[in-house]
């Protein structure tokens, strides 16, 4: 767990970066730091590998003051990702992922291994072992940077802004394997971003910081969708957060309909329906089509692929963008293993929407803005207990 | 000191040489080298033989240059012409590179913004492509300018008039004051040139100093 | 002139003796191989010191400058009128020589070292120190190795300057090829100055590609751009069906 106590940071011109912050990171959970730029969000994180020095307070490691510890120490124990990977370009990308263990002394081979099989947990073919940086992507070059951070198998890793500066798609690929793979290894994370959208999905618990370095408020993704403290928070988690919320809801049981399918190759033109749903021979849906448009057997090139799949035990996000996105606005509904369950409507999504409790209202003294796996109630931050009360009495307002 | 006061005329004459045989080459060679340099980043095959080819003039040493170029010129050994081709042929040296290089590091996306508003080559190459270039092309000029006053003053070996003949006068009667007055007139000629160079730059890109605006 | 070029370089008379070419050859390479030497000595520590703290910047750019703008001729001259009563022997010509190819050399030198070591990506050197890297660490894992191509083209300027300049130390009866163009030219024999010139130019030349070769094999290969051609970075690439990135074509 790393713990921030009144940290300040400030300048010698006057400007202070961090004022006050005091903040927990617990352990084996992703803590976002988000807001806009000037907020101190990246002095914070650079505070915590004493990459910048706190004017006052104090940060610990477990328990430990940093400030006590020695720094090329703390930071070797500490992974570190950056916007632009940082990669050292003479070095290939083997011996850029073997550094650290290199620095605390591990052999060549023992770290070479470590390393090839740290490239094919982030994704890489061990083809690129042997290349320099200059020859990969940026998405690439992240994916090392990511497996140099992991080479000394850190239990903390500290990432600044490090899908920033690669392209939508690209970033929405590395933001999925990395949450993959925080599944497997279970670091503590603190992950600074100025994309709220980045930090709503990534974050177990997402911290909100306004220009000044102030905290403005910490909660969990959907608390902080659902019940922003202030104008400031409501403004920066944006528009679309009521449907955005949706994201953390688990879909209840949903009144699915029975939907006729066909297969591949099967002549549809005397069916009397609208549209029809194809599915393969394991009854994955492929799309859907429309009979009276479909002369003949269905083949792949009539096939309608617009509408989005949603999975039962998904969240209700997907179940109300696969019924808005079908063109026969039936949302199709799967299985784990993606096999066909049935179809759902979009007013019966709402109506399962209207029905749902939101969770955080249930309980408004302990609303989720420490994360669950803090121990209880122990030790809420100061703007943690004050964004509770605040976000009682906006949401009454609403 | 006395003696510098008694040779003032002699001094301000040399000096005069001096700036005629070091700094023309400068304007020539530039005016060279401009062409040269976009040809060599306009077509990619020529960069490598331009930029090494006109290096290799470099690698002529001065002394030789300013004796052998009366035979292939015709001119007479003590002719200022042979200094200032062979000058002109050192800043050029330096040039094409400095010159190729400034213009390569002229941001693609712009060149494609001005391309696609409608400039021609040409227009685009002196509104755009030049102007950006300076700051690269004037720390090559700088060099080039300092180098080659000192390298004229070679010259006074085979008797050619400008400030370098102090040394040899200084030298041959082992007397120490035309020595350091011709030194620091060089010294002082060259930090003029850079100053002037400095100065020139600083008139054509006012958008350097226009900093404070963004921070 | 050329037939003279080649008459003279091929008079075996001219290639034996203390006055032939190898006994010039060698005592020019030995002049700029100890000035560089002791130039690089003097400049590559101190500008990787610039570069590394930042600081000193002004003071040595303004004083490299000003090196640079001192006339060599007259340097030598001062010297040798300055030094050859306290020296002895051939020391009386040499020390003087050394000196202003030194003072010649240093300014290249030292301004490829800070240059290369500034230039080291802000965010390398910030992931070196953040991942736990010493202050020295960062200089000789990551900035020396990075600023390598740049000292290199300082080492190699220099030289070029230094083969070239040496020759004027002829002048003061000291040896080296400055030799053919000195005698040459009291002489008159142009043959002999051309073929002295074309010798310098060689040795330029030579010691250049030498020194390539060196950084050829120092200078790794993820710096060169051997590697990727500028201004062709690969594209991101896509996912196959297992997961993994597929090899990016290389266009």
């Amino acid at each position: 767990m790393i713990v921030f106590d009144g940290v300040t940071k400030t300048y010698p011109d006057g400007t202070v970066a961090v004022d006050d912050l005091s903040l927990e990171a617990p352990s084996g959970k992703i803590t976002v730091l988000v807001g806009p730029s000037g907020c101190g969000k990246t002095t914070s994180l650079r505070m915590v590998n004493r990459m910048i020095k706190p004017t006052s307070g104090t940060i610990s490691l477990d328990g430990r003051d940093t400030s006590r510890m020695k720094e090329a120490e703390l930071r070797r124990g500490i992974g570190y990702v950056i916007q632009h990977a940082g990669l050292f370009p003479h070095r290939t990308v083997l011996d850029n992922v073997s550094t650290v263990p290199r620095l605390l002394g591990v052999n060549r081979r023992d770290s070479e291994k470590r390393s090839m099989e740290l490239l094919e947990r982030v994704g890489l073919d061990p083809a690129f072992a042997k290349r320099y940086p200059a020859q990969l992507s940026g998405g690439q070059q992240q994916r090392v940077g990511v497996a140099r951070a992991l080479a000394a198998d850190p239990p903390v890793m500290l990432m600044d802004e490090p899908f920033s500066a690669v392209d939508p798609v690209v970033r929405e690929q590395l933001q999925d394997e990395f949450l993959r793979l925080q599944g497997e290894l279970g670091k503590t994370i603190i992950f600074v971003t100025h994309d709220i959208d980045e930090a709503i999905k990534l974050g177990d618990q997402v911290a909100v910081l306004r220009v000044g370095g102030k905290l403005a408020q910490v909660a969990e993704p959907a608390y902080l969708l659902s019940h922003p403290v202030d104008d400031f928070i409501a403004d920066f988690v944006g528009r679309d957060r009521g449907y955005r919320a949706l994201s953390f809801q688990p879909t209840p049981r949903l009144p699915l309909a029975q939907e006729r399918t066909v297969a591949m190759g099967e002549d549809v033109a005397r069916l009397d329906t609208d549209w029809v749903l194809v599915v393969d021979e394991r009854n994955h849906p492929l799309g859907w089509v429309e009979p009276r448009r479909v002369h003949g057997e269905v083949t792949s090139e009539v096939l309608h692929r617009g509408g989005t799949v949603a999975r039962a035990s998904g969240p209700l996000r997907a179940a109300l963008d696969a019924a808005l996105s079908s063109p026969s606005r039936r949302g199709v509904i799967v299985d784990d293993a993606g096999a066909l369950v049935g179809t759902v409507r979009a007013h019966e999504v709402l109506t399962a929407i209207e029905d749902t409790d939101r969770p955080e209202l249930e309980d408004p003294d302990h609303p989720g803005a420490a994360s669950p796996a803090a121990s209880g109630t122990s030790a809420p931050t100061s703007a943690a207990s004050a964004s509770s009360a605040a976000g009682t009495v906006s949401d009454a307002s609403a | 000191m006395t003696w510098f006061i008694d040779h003032l005329d002699d001094v301000q004459a040399r000096t005069l040489q001096h700036v005629y045989l070091a700094g023309l080459p400068l304007v020539l060679g530039l005016l060279i080298a401009l062409p040269l340099g976009w040809l060599a980043r306009r077509y990619k095959p020529l960069y490598a033989p331009f930029t090494a080819g006109f290096g290799l003039l470099y690698t002529i040493p001065s002394l030789a240059l300013f004796v052998l170029l009366p035979g292939l010129l015709g001119t007479k050994i003590l002719d200022p012409v042979n200094v200032v081709v062979g000058m002109t042929l050192y800043t050029v040296a330096l040039l094409v590179r400095t010159v190729a290089d400034g213009l390569g590091a002229v941001p693609e996306d712009v060149q494609q913004a001005a391309t696609a508003m409608g400039y021609t080559r040409v227009k685009r190459f002196f509104a755009i492509e030049l102007p950006l270039a300076v700051p690269v092309i004037s720390a090559g000029l700088r060099v080039a300018a300092v180098s080659n006053v000192s390298i004229v003053s070679v010259a006074a070996v085979l008797g050619i008039p400008q400030l370098g003949l102090f040394f040899t006068d200084g030298f041959a009667r082992a007397f120490y004051d035309p020595l350091v007055v011709g030194i620091i007139a060089c010294v002082v000629l060259a930090l003029f040139f850079d100053a002037v160079i400095v100065l020139a730059t600083r008139a054509l890109t006012p958008w350097l100093r226009a900093t404070g605006a963004r921070s | 002139m050329i037939p003279g070029i080649i008459d003279w370089l091929t008079d075996p008379a001219n290639w034996s003796g203390p006055d032939g070419v190898p006994a010039h050859l060698f005592e020019h390479i030995w002049y700029c191989a100890l000035a560089l030497l002791v130039a690089a000595a003097v400049a590559i520590p101190v500008g990787l010191a610039i570069g590394h703290t930042g600081r000193g910047r002004f003071l040595a750019v303004n004083l490299a400058g000003a090196a640079r703008a001192i006339p060599s001729l007259g340097l030598l001259f001062v010297l040798v009128l300055w030094l050859f009563p306290k020296l002895t022997g051939d020391s009386a010509f040499l020390v003087p020589t050394l000196i202003v190819l030194v003072v010649l050399a240093i300014p290249p030198i030292m301004a490829g070292a800070y240059a290369g070591v500034e230039g080291v990506d802000p965010a390398a050197r910030d992931a070196a120190l953040g991942m736990g890297m010493t202050g020295g660490q960062v200089l000789r894992k990551v900035e020396v190795p990075c600023a390598l191509p740049l000292i290199f083209s300082g080492l190699r300027s220099a030289t070029l300057q230094v083969v070239g300049t040496a020759t004027i130390a002829a002048v003061v009866g000291t040896g080296g090829l400055g030799r053919f163009l000195i005698d040459g030219q009291k002489v008159q024999d142009f043959p002999q100055m051309a073929s002295g010139a074309l010798l310098v130019a060689l040795l330029a030349l030579g010691l250049d590609l030498l020194l390539a070769l060196v950084q050829r094999g120092v200078v790794s290969p993820g710096l060169t751009g051997r590697t990727v051609r500028r201004g062709n970075t690969p594209v991101d690439v896509e996912i196959d069906p297992a997961g993994r990135t597929v090899d990016a074509p290389a266009r």
